[in-house]
């Protein structure tokens, strides 16, 4: 049974905007329609915000300088030159890297093992994260973060260097701010069971 | 975030071209990218100048964003919304460059200010409501971006990846690296704040001094 609360208009201004994201609960919610129904200030507080939202959510909002699209295309087109010379590398990786694996015995895991020991006994390397993600680690912390993360300690001795670079030197990602990746990861395959799997597609 | 969004739906779900298209450059086509990259080329730029401000820095933190994405395609999850993985490289890249700007000029990195209070609303009188088909008019979308340019820096930021380039919450405060609060408390006060500044409504206020020729009214 829900209660019936009553809310004044300060309430209603702090959840306007949860409100609008449909992240109050359900009492909260019957209780600013009823207010919303009384009160012309707070209905000109929500009529403005939801209006607010609606412009800037369009499209037309967003303007890109003249030619943007055009330079982006060239600059991808250069890029995936590059990248092609990558795949003719990698075409002979494919099978080199089906053969390994199908040797039998052997471990794909240690090819991730890392040369310095883990900071945290806990700690496995994450494979979710891109490792030339850049990340930051600070002075006597176990962990590598995106920057800005509120669980940095020590933020006075922040040093920046890749996800890769970070998992060699024995840091693990922090749960906080890497999180969309770890979950990610628990989905996520080796790149060598990837290239295996397009090969026995191929074949 | 278990009830649905009410007005902010985003029907933004992959389509079957676009899946097609992903799957063709992770195994190599990558000559199909910007096919794929497209339709979110405007929403990549916006993300990076919300955060870099200055046009040329943004178009060139998000052609350096995309060739990172292109890099690393295969990384990308299938159960992830593409766009968003995208406008999340072009934050993490547009962060990154801002922080190597003041690292070069000694300012302080770590520069986010406590939470401020409540912010009350200004202007209770009736709404006057801004129809979308004003947006056709340049001098509308320019006193817009004027009213959001105008917001600090960490509340800009947050309106921007949620309300226009439609990032959720959590995923808003994934890509600056705050927690789901503080993107709550700074989208409050964005919202709130761009309202009392564009209050008055298109025929009175700002839009009234905006130079009108006569008798057209596109929309």
């Amino acid at each position: 049974m829900v209660n019936r609360e009553s809310v004044n208009c300060e309430r209603v201004w702090q959840e306007i905007s949860n409100y609008l994201e449909g992240e109050v609960d359900a009492g909260l919610r019957s209780a600013m329609d009823e207010h919303l129904r009384t009160c012309a200030k707070c209905r000109s507080v929500l009529e403005g915000t939801r209006n607010v939202i609606r412009l800037y959510g369009d499209e037309r909002m967003i303007e890109v300088p003249a030619g943007f699209g055009r330079r982006l295309e060239r600059k991808l087109a250069r890029g995936s030159q590059v990248r092609s010379g990558w795949a003719t590398w990698s075409s002979w990786l494919i099978p080199l890297a089906a053969v390994l694996l199908m040797a039998g015995g052997l471990r794909v895991a240690s090819s991730r093992t890392v040369p310095h020991p883990l900071r945290s006994e806990h700690a496995q390397p994450e494979h979710g994260i891109p490792p030339d993600m850049e990340v930051v680690v600070s002075a006597g912390a176990k962990e590598f973060h995106i920057a800005g993360c509120d669980y940095i300690h020590n933020k006075e001795t922040v040093r920046t260097l890749t996800a890769k670079e970070a998992e060699r030197e024995g840091y693990v990602a922090c749960v906080r701010c890497m999180r969309k990746y770890l979950q990610s990861a628990s989905l996520g395959r080796t790149e060598l069971e990837v290239a295996a799997e397009m090969y026995r597609e191929n074949e | 975030m278990a009830e649905p969004n009410v007005i902010l739906n985003n029907p933004m779900s992959a389509s079957a071209r676009e899946q097609e298209l992903i799957v063709q450059v992770q195994r190599g086509q990558s000559e199909l990218f910007y096919e794929l990259v497209r339709p979110y080329e405007k929403r990549v730029y916006a993300a990076a100048l919300a955060i870099l401000r200055d046009p040329a820095d943004a178009e060139d933190a998000a052609q350096e964003a995309m060739l990172k994405a292109l890099a690393n395609i295969r990384q990308f999850r299938a159960e992830a919304r593409f766009s968003t993985w995208l406008i999340q490289i072009t934050v993490n890249e547009a962060l990154m460059r801002r922080r190597r700007e003041r690292r070069a000029k000694m300012e302080s990195i770590d520069d986010r200010g406590e939470e401020e209070n409540d912010y009350t609303p200004r202007d209770f009188a009736d709404w006057r409501e801004i129809p979308s088909e004003a947006l056709e008019r340049k001098e509308v979308r320019q006193r817009l971006a004027q009213a959001l340019a105008s917001l600090d820096r960490k509340y800009r930021e947050v309106f921007v990846l949620r309300d226009m380039e439609q990032l959720n919450i959590q995923e808003t405060a994934e890509a600056l690296g705050i927690s789901v609060a503080s993107v709550k408390t700074r989208l409050l006060r964005a919202r709130l704040m761009l309202r009392d500044l564009l209050a008055g409504g298109w025929e009175q206020g700002w839009f009234s001094r905006l130079p009108f020729e006569k008798g057209s009214k596109p929309w």
